[in-house]
């Protein structure tokens, strides 16, 4: 006998997966580019 | 593409285009997620699960568009000199990697009511999880020659020879038997229904829109840090 599966927990497992990976990989790359032009912004002031 | 070698050329252009990429993704990108869940009724076969197409699709194509960009940059540094091709290949690493990975996650979750099965070593499922060891292989190789100071020509040419790969990808569905359908969209038309395949098309302009911004945003990280470093040393040398 074959288990019941319900569809939507899967489509919304992928779709928060692929949200949620989206917005942490723009949230990481923003934070560290703004991180890395402020320290060599710094470096000219040293 | 020599126009945009100067360093100096590059922030300026990359300053408002950065933002600009990524506001106008993640409107897109949002707009066609809401459009996938919402947007269309469940297919005749596959039922809801079919939804996962909007997700699956794009992060398929950018975790090989990423590849692309790093070959493309690594053919730029060996053969013209590029000075920012380095910076173009090493910033596309991450963001291609973590595609790939996005692209088997949703391809195993939508397996499982599809198929019967998260995973199956198949050649299509097999060649894009050799696509993230390779990744994982580059970004290594890289951080290990920024850190130890070798060529950056071994990147480059670890860069060349994975491209191998993405044909391999390509073609695994027509080479060899497996449970993955062949490609539904081709420079010859689509299979898919119009009601599936605009929301496809809107979430991978969306997605490749934010690739784009987050590539642009490692590639002005990246710059500075070797800006910064550069002043530091001179600023040793003259003390």
């Amino acid at each position: 006998m074959r288990e019941a599966l319900d569809q939507w927990d899967f489509v919304l497992a992928a779709y928060a997966l692929g949200g949620i990976g989206t917005l942490a990989l723009v949230a990481w790359s923003w934070l560290a580019m703004r991180a890395a032009e402020r320290r060599r912004d710094e470096t000219r002031g040293r | 593409m020599h126009g945009f070698a100067n360093p100096a050329r590059f922030l300026r252009i990359a300053r408002w285009l950065t933002p600009a990429l990524l506001l106008a993704g993640l409107l897109l990108t949002t707009a066609s997620l809401a459009w996938g869940l919402t947007g269309f009724p469940a297919e005749r076969l596959q039922g809801e699960t079919a939804r996962i197409v909007v997700v699956h699709v794009p992060a398929a194509w950018l975790g090989m568009a990423g590849w692309l960009t790093i070959a493309v940059a690594s053919l730029a540094e060996m053969v013209w000199r590029h000075p920012l091709a380095a910076i173009a290949a090493r910033a596309a690493a991450v963001p291609g990697a973590a595609y790939t990975a996005l692209c088997l996650a949703s391809g195993s979750i939508w397996g499982r009511p599809a198929w019967g099965t998260w995973w199956v070593w198949d050649g299509r499922l097999t060649s894009m999880l050799v696509l993230l060891f390779l990744y994982f292989g580059y970004i290594a190789l890289a951080q290990a020659v920024d850190r130890e100071g070798g060529s950056s020509r071994f990147p480059a040419i670890f860069g060349l020879v994975g491209a191998i790969n993405i044909p391999i990808i390509h073609y695994s569905t027509i080479w060899w038997r497996s449970l993955h359908q062949p490609p539904s969209i081709t420079t010859g038309g689509s299979a898919m229904a119009p009601e599936f395949l605009v929301p496809v098309l809107a979430a991978t302009l969306g997605f490749s829109l934010l690739f784009g911004g987050v590539v642009l945003a490692r590639m002005r990280a990246l710059l500075a840090e070797i800006q910064a470093e550069a002043r530091l040393r001179r600023k040793a040398f003259e003390g």
